[in-house]
């Protein structure tokens, strides 16, 4: 027997009304800080709207090895430079980190008593010092390098100074299309080739040698060709021409800092995913592998690592999505990324607080998401498959 | 046919100290040349690393004897080949890594606080500590004595926060960020999993947008956006900016972290709490929650890790906390160039901090394990 009164006893009436409530007052505190930023920025002066993303920029930015970038661009070409030194480092940055982690995670399990400290000693050192102090203190040892009168010289073509790393910069010919295309078939058809030999492996157990035939592939199809076609590229050397180096590309050493910490900071952490991944794999399975008469390398790459994995990529994507945000700190050293170029300068000489902000922030979540699902596709993909 | 021969000794390479080398560093030739190399670099890198930062380093005085005042007096710069680190910047500007530009006269209401923190934060870590209970009603209350002591009011001189520097900022950010984003992160956790479509989707929205973007655009947010949202006459100050934005940050990792436990509670846990007639708070706060939290205080210490760490990000807000006195050291003139002096001791003072905690959220891990398969608790 229910009282027709308290209506607050009825679980369905309470929860509309409590939904309600929340909803009129986000509704309430939004109109409020619409109202006051209205008023607020009307009293400073400040424009509002997408126009001022045509004006002409009016600063230089040092490093965009992408977009040939003039002052006199507007500010949605310091966006377009912005995301794509963002991608650049922390693509950069995730395959090194991805490298140099499994490595260090490898060799913490390794019976190399020494190799093993080592490797731990750097593992608690780069995780426990804040990341933007690495980097700073990378650039710091960057610009302590030779000026570029006195750069340092390997075989005369690289020079390395505190202004940046100078190497020649190849320049593509005509022809050399065919060759890059050349490369990508070889690629397609090495990946069909490994699900044909799988699948007849696993219905007659006839073996298929995958990896020379794919090597030889990719290597030497595109080289043929290219040797044919009467090597299309030739290279631009740098050369010291009065102050500076004419020619060639420059990795400057706001770039180098940026992914020479990245790299490592990230690279312990990853370190420590795969090593606790391999070491959920049980005892038993490698005894099971061993008793079977598999070859040690064999056991590693066909037993434990694809039973590693699927406990690695869970983190091993949160460590991505955290290395794309941090490359972020590059505005410590002045590398133009989007929070520094876009976020940064363009902000202070618009005074368009709400959307710069609103653009980097939209920009991160559309990349970290991105990242998320092609990861999640990676993991389904590796997942324990129950038949 | 049936001799009996003598059983052979084991093999001398295989017990005491030559059979450990022998099994740990020389197993096989490519193990050998490994252990080798690393030894010939360490022999390399630990004798110059020890003389530079020690042996050969200027603590106060330089090898004449005279007390240095500048980067002149240092021994690497009259002695370039043979001189080791200068900690005479650090020595010279040990107040200012301390405790910011706050007033000498004041200064004992910071060291005051300090040692409050201490006897506020030690009982909280260990569950065996001597009249733990007593000693945590001071934790709950610290909060407001540490902000009146740092702040001023209540008949003591106000202290600006812009005065506030050093270690002194890096605490306070760090800590109020974690105090007050526990709580919050308990609310958004328990949003998220709530069975109105409407909190749990909000909830959801807030965790994922902060989790997506990086907290130096959150410090923007807080430096130039938050202003403008706020009415006429209400200022804050840059810390209180900067906090909220620490706080809402550290909040939805809190949350994750808090959610992962919540999901480790067995459904059994919520169904006997219903069954024996308790609401929706009743049943989080004294049944579900206290296991919850349990088992996530590893986790909570990680991310409290990585938020103490990311506290640097507010130089480029332009805080001065640690790191950014300590540049402001590098930034003057009779200082220049001791860069590699400054980010050590910087560097140190964190990898005290964070490995003391990593430290710690391992024994918990352990504590918890061995109490988990023990079925006590």
């Amino acid at each position: 027997m229910r009282s027709n009164l308290n209506f607050f006893s009825d679980e369905k009436f309470r929860s509309i009304f409590f939904q309600t409530l929340v909803i009129g007052l986000f509704a309430l505190g939004i109109y409020f800080i619409v109202q006051t930023t209205a008023y607020n920025l009307e009293k400073r002066n400040i424009a509002t709207g997408w126009r001022f993303l045509t004006d002409p920029a009016g600063f230089d930015i040092s490093f965009s090895p992408f977009i040939n970038f003039k002052s006199t661009d507007t500010h949605l070409d310091v966006y377009f430079v912005g995301v794509l030194n963002t991608l650049l480092v922390s693509v950069c940055g995730c395959i090194a980190a991805t490298i140099l982690g499994f490595l260090v995670g490898i060799i913490r399990l390794s019976s190399n008593w020494l190799l093993v400290r080592v490797a731990y000693i750097y593992v608690e050192f780069t995780r426990n010092v804040p990341l933007l102090l690495q980097i700073i203190l990378w650039y710091s040892i960057l610009i302590q390098l030779p000026r570029i009168k006195q750069a340092l010289e390997f075989l005369d073509i690289f020079f390395i100074s505190n202004r940046g790393i100078y190497s020649p910069r190849p320049v593509f010919e005509n022809g050399f299309s065919y060759v890059f295309i050349a490369f990508i078939l070889a690629l397609i058809s090495s990946y069909i080739i490994r699900r044909w030999a799988k699948k007849r492996q696993d219905e007659t157990g006839k073996q298929f040698p995958v990896i020379s035939t794919a090597f030889g592939m990719i290597i030497f199809v595109p080289l043929l060709l290219f040797f044919i076609l009467g090597s299309p590229l030739s290279f631009d050397y740098p050369a010291l021409k009065g102050f500076n180096f004419k020619g060639g590309m420059v990795i400057r050493p706001e770039f180098i800092a940026m992914f020479l910490a990245l790299t490592i900071y990230t690279a312990a952490f990853i370190s420590e995913t795969v090593r606790s991944g391999i070491l959920s794999v049980t005892k038993g399975q490698r005894e099971a592998s061993a008793s079977l008469g598999l070859k040690k390398s064999w056991i590693m790459r066909l037993i434990i690592i694809p039973q590693a994995l699927r406990v690695i990529v869970p983190p091993l994507t949160s460590q991505y999505l955290n290395l794309t945000k941090n490359s972020s700190l590059g505005i410590a050293v002045g590398y133009a990324d989007l929070v520094h170029g876009f976020g940064g300068i363009s902000l202070n000489q618009t005074g368009q607080a709400i959307e710069c902000m609103v653009i980097v922030m939209a920009t991160y979540l559309t990349i970290s998401l991105t990242i998320s699902v092609f990861m999640n596709i990676y993991n389904k993909s590796i997942q324990f498959k129950e038949k | 046919m049936n001799e009996i021969t003598e059983s052979r000794k084991p093999p001398v390479a295989t017990t005491g100290v030559l059979g450990w080398l022998r099994a740990n560093l020389f197993s096989n030739w490519v193990n050998s040349l490994i252990s080798l190399f690393v030894i010939y670099i360490l022999f390399q890198f630990i004798p110059w690393i020890l003389n530079w930062t020690i042996f050969a380093a200027d603590f106060k005085y330089n090898f004449n004897g005279e007390e240095i005042v500048n980067r002149e007096m240092c021994s690497r710069v009259l002695d370039p080949e043979n001189g080791g680190a200068c900690w005479a910047i650090i020595y010279v500007r040990f107040y200012q890594f301390m405790y910011g530009f706050y007033p000498r006269d004041e200064v004992w209401r910071v060291n005051l606080s300090y040692f409050l923190l201490v006897v506020a934060v030690v009982p909280l870590l260990f569950d065996r500590f001597p009249y733990r209970k007593h000693f945590l009603k001071f934790t709950y209350i610290f909060p407001i004595i540490a902000f009146f002591l740092l702040n001023g009011g209540l008949g003591l001189e106000s202290i600006s926060t812009n005065k506030w520097g050093g270690l002194l900022v890096t605490l306070v950010l760090g800590c109020t960020g974690i105090a007050l984003a526990f709580p919050l992160g308990i609310i958004l956790a328990l949003g998220r999993r709530s069975n109105l479509p409407v909190i749990s989707m909000m909830c959801t929205l807030f965790i994922e947008f902060i989790r997506g973007v990086p907290l130096i655009t959150l410090l923007f947010f807080g430096m130039v956006m938050l202003p403008l949202f706020l009415p006429e006459g209400i200022d804050m100050d840059g810390l209180a900016r900067v906090l909220v934005a620490v706080t809402l940050f550290q909040s939805a990792y809190m949350a994750e972290v808090i959610r992962g436990g919540l999901q480790a509670i067995p459904q059994g846990q919520y169904e006997a709490a219903r069954s024996i007639g308790l609401s929706y708070w009743q049943m989080n706060m004294k049944v579900v929650l206290p296991q919850a939290i349990r088992i996530s205080i590893p986790s909570i210490v990680n991310t409290s890790i990585g938020l103490f760490k990311d506290t640097t990000l507010v130089i480029i807000v332009g805080l001065l906390d640690l790191l950014g006195i300590g540049r402001g050291a590098l930034a003057d003139t009779t200082w220049l160039g001791l860069a590699y002096e400054v980010y050590f001791f910087v560097s140190l003072v964190f990898f005290i901090f964070t490995f003391a905690m990593s430290r710690y959220s391992l024994y918990l891990e352990k504590k918890l394990k061995t109490g988990i398969n023990m079925g006590a608790d």
